[in-house]
């Protein structure tokens, strides 16, 4: 029978493996401290947290999250440990509440491993604090319980620890943070809701959309819109011109009796094919995810269950010899075998009908969501209209490496890059020399800044390099080679300057054309409206504290107003500068250039194998593709 | 056809021309009952909440709730939380959308409950029903009604588990307290 606390109280634990349930409204830091007899924390090795997240018979989650589970194995824990806190603090630096006053009162629950509450604990009564001590777990005369403490911190974990008498605490709480940003800079976005009226509009009825330059023409004005203040309210969408009804999405043709329908390309809602395409990719991605949920979660089902009628055979001292135990080992795992194998044939199923659709839907894709190796590439000519989004990688889980799914961002981007050049971030990484990797990043740079030259319309994108050491100029090369930039590679402390303070000032006038309420045309004469990409190589190498600050600007206000950051930069070179940076990788969505599983999908948060959009050895598309980019640009009058 | 089913009354949710039910949904509905008193426009809000349990082997392993809207596997969707009711007007207020065919496998009972969360019990709502419908063809396959329930406020509605290849639903009706799914656990498991 369920326990419900109340602040203060306890409650004897009958079990020591145990699962403590947490659900928040909101995105929360779930974390426990361990503590010897008088309380006290005695190391960062006590703490588990986002960063480190299993400790001996203890494990927590790796990111923030509404809901949390902790496993806890009390036997498991150092013989020294008498106190377990479990703490929860809202992240900072989110868009999420800073208060705990402005979320719901979390919830905890003590459970055992077959989901039966013990105890529960609702934590109300909580104000300006931003962390609290959930529960206690301590050992009293040899025996544990459980207490509910909700006792509140408003100056967040740093103060939480230092109370916990933990000498490190500051140290810790930014590591913590840190940590949990991170987590958040691994994740995917969910996608954006699907009939969005600017997600309409943006890609139009075929013939409605081109007349005054498409789009593309608008899209820096998108911004300002919203912030236009005083004089009437004008009801009608800006950009909407159309209400014809979108042709008809292709069909499937009907499936014969008892097999499942034939996959078909396009076969999702949407305006236009672009858009369709968009969802079904989106729609497969969120399938992938949650079918290779179930399959895991049948499998780690399978194993508990067996593990514990194996315990129970072991318990019954009867079973210890002769033929009974061996019998009842036999049963167990004959009875995992057998779900496991339907749980496979389930997947099966799935993935099959996923690979279909799969194989269906690559050769149908647009440039902007294909491949390099897609002969779509072949056939490439310069769009008149922006797309709806970008694929820039691939997308799989280790039970079926082949099944990748496109993974697309929506244009313009919301947020920067970072090209995680270091090797410490990744396991394959880890196996190459230092250079490899760099030259590496720099490749999946360059390619998924030619991706974004050759999908946007001629003169709507503009690319800027920074490359203080002059040290990847081969890897530019592409881009150099076929003139797309505006100006060569800046180098030199002096050339960083100059191309920070250009972006800086551009970012500062349309962002006071913004506030003025007024349009494009209210800028210098001139100014070209195209959106802007910074790639910075080597960061930072060349940067004084003043260009460090202008790239921050950028990178906090530079979206909106259409000036995006693309950081090819290894995190450890830059540690010198400290915290002062976590909010520019925080703000930044990190890529690898090598295969790694560090993103998270927005639905159940597996970690998905990225793979960068590099260009297959000896393929000359990439100059091909540069080349027409660049034809456009001299071809057609601005 | 409607079967207006009974305590502990077990229909198979097979189709009359073979072959399974491949979706099913399990719609709430009410509204609240007219106040009595001075202040009309103090309305009493009721806010009945649907949920559906995962079980497998009798140990819960997922919940689709007002929380967290859907299962893990996706084969379990809810519509959305409805604070007040009455919206459909005899239609459903709350859903609980399950692709029978993608429940994992070692899935083997769904449990639908209904709480109130507000506090009010069943006896202060009108009309309310729960009902399970074929999502294929939208014929209602069962349907129950709450109101008139005397002084609890939550009901475990009805189960749907595995009978061999397909699926199974049993009516429960089990009257409860409780504010979320999770005050129910204790009265659910006899049921499993």
């Amino acid at each position: 029978m369920t326990a419900e606390l109340v602040r203060g109280q306890n409650h004897p634990l009958p079990r020591t493996r145990l699962e403590i349930r947490v659900s928040a409204g909101t995105p929360i830091v779930a974390g426990a401290t361990l503590g010897d007899e008088s309380g006290t924390v005695r190391g960062t090795e006590w703490v588990a947290h986002p960063g480190t997240p299993t400790l001996p018979g203890l494990e927590v989650s790796r990111q923030a999250a509404a809901d949390h589970r902790l496993a806890v194995d009390l036997e498991a824990l150092p013989q020294d440990v008498h106190r377990v806190n479990v703490l929860l603090a809202l992240p900072p630096g989110t868009a999420g509440p800073a208060r705990f006053a402005a979320v719901a009162a979390p919830f905890v629950a003590v459970t055992g491993l077959d989901g039966t509450e013990v105890a529960s604990y609702t934590i109300t009564g909580l104000d300006a604090e931003s962390a609290v001590v959930a529960l206690e777990l301590y050992r009293r005369n040899g025996a544990w319980k459980v207490r509910a403490i909700g006792q509140g911190y408003a100056g967040g974990l740093a103060d939480m620890l230092v109370d916990q008498g933990l000498p490190q605490a500051r140290e810790l709480a930014a590591v913590i943070l840190d940590a949990v940003a991170l987590g958040a800079s691994r994740s995917v976005a969910a996608p954006p809701p699907r009939t969005s009226d600017e997600a309409r509009v943006r890609t139009g009825a075929p013939g409605t959309g081109g007349s005054d330059g498409g789009p593309a023409a608008a899209a820096p004005e998108a911004a300002q819109q919203p912030l236009s203040d005083g004089g009437p309210i004008d009801y009608a969408h800006p950009r909407r011109k159309t209400t014809a009804p979108p042709p008809p999405p292709p069909t499937a043709p009907p499936a014969a009796p008892g097999e499942p329908p034939v996959p078909v390309a396009g076969d999702a809602t949407g305006w236009s094919m672009e858009e369709r395409l968009y969802n079904q990719v989106w729609g497969m991605f969120e399938d992938l995810a949650r079918t290779t949920a179930s399959y895991r979660s049948a499998v780690d089902f399978a194993d508990s269950r067996m593990e514990q009628e194996l315990d129970r055979a072991l318990a019954d001292p009867r079973s210890r010899i002769g033929s009974t135990g061996d019998r009842a080992r036999e049963e167990a795992s004959a009875r995992r075998e057998q779900l496991v194998d339907r749980a496979r044939e389930a997947f099966d199923r799935d993935l099959a009908q996923l690979t279909a659709e799969s194989e269906v839907v690559e050769p149908a894709l647009p440039p902007a969501y294909a491949r390099w190796d897609n002969p779509v590439w072949h056939g490439y000519r310069v769009p008149m209209e922006i797309p709806m989004a970008l694929r820039v990688g691939d997308l799989r889980l280790p039970e079926r490496p082949e099944l990748r799914i496109p993974m697309l961002v929506r244009l313009p981007l919301e947020r920067g890059l970072w090209i995680d050049a270091g090797r410490s971030g990744s396991e394959a990484a880890a196996f190459m020399d230092a250079e490899q990797v760099k030259r590496l990043a720099v490749e999946t740079a360059v390619a998924l800044a030619a991706r974004m030259l050759a999908v946007y319309p001629a003169h709507e994108f503009a690319v800027h390099v920074v490359d203080p050491a002059g040290a990847a100029a081969g890897a530019f090369a592409p881009l150099t080679r076929a003139g797309v930039l505006g100006e060569p590679p800046a180098a030199g402390a002096q050339g960083v300057a100059a191309v920070l303070a250009r972006l800086t000032e551009r970012v500062d006038l349309l962002q006071m054309a913004a506030r003025a309420g007024a349009g494009a045309d209210a800028l210098p004469p001139g100014m070209d409206t195209a959106e802007q990409l910074l790639i910075v190589n080597d960061f930072p190498h060349g940067f004084d504290d003043r260009a460090v600050n202008q790239l921050r600007y950028l990178a906090d206000e530079g979206p909106s107003v259409g000036v995006h950051l693309l950081m090819v930069a290894d995190r450890e070179d830059a540690s010198a500068y400290g915290p002062v940076l976590q909010p520019l990788w925080r703000s930044l969505l990190r890529l690898t250039p090598v295969p790694d599983d560090h993103l998270a999908d927005p639905w159940v948060g597996h970690a998905w194998t990225y793979e960068p959009p590099l260009v297959p050895a000896g393929s000359a598309i990439l100059g091909q593709v540069l080349g027409q980019v660049a034809d456009a640009r001299r071809a057609w009058p601005r | 056809m409607t079967v207006n089913m009974t305590k502990g009354q077990a229909i198979s949710l097979e189709k009359q021309g073979g072959g399974t039910l491949t979706s099913v949904r399990m719609g709430l509905g009410w509204q609240a009952a007219p106040r009595r008193g001075l202040f009309g426009s103090r309305t009493r809000e009721i806010d009945l909440d649907a949920s559906a349990v995962l079980f497998a082997d009798k140990q819960p392993v997922d919940v689709v709730f007002f929380r967290h809207l859907v299962s893990d596997d996706g084969s379990v969707r809810h519509t959305g939380d409805n604070l007040v009711g009455g919206a459909g007007q005899g239609g459903d207020d709350e859903s609980i959308l399950v692709d029978l065919q993608r429940v994992p496998v070692h899935i083997d009972q769904i449990v639908f409950t209904v709480n109130s969360f507000t506090g009010q019990t069943f006896q202060e709502v009108q009309n309310a029903f729960c009902r399970i419908v074929d999502e294929t063809n939208g014929q209602e396959l069962a349907r129950y009604t709450l109101d008139g329930g005397g002084q609890y406020t939550a009901q475990i509605m009805a189960k749907v588990h595995r009978a061999g290849a397909g699926w199974q639903m049993t009516a429960i009706g089990n009257p409860s307290n409780g504010r979320t799914f999770q005050d129910l656990m204790p009265a659910i498991l006899p049921h499993l």
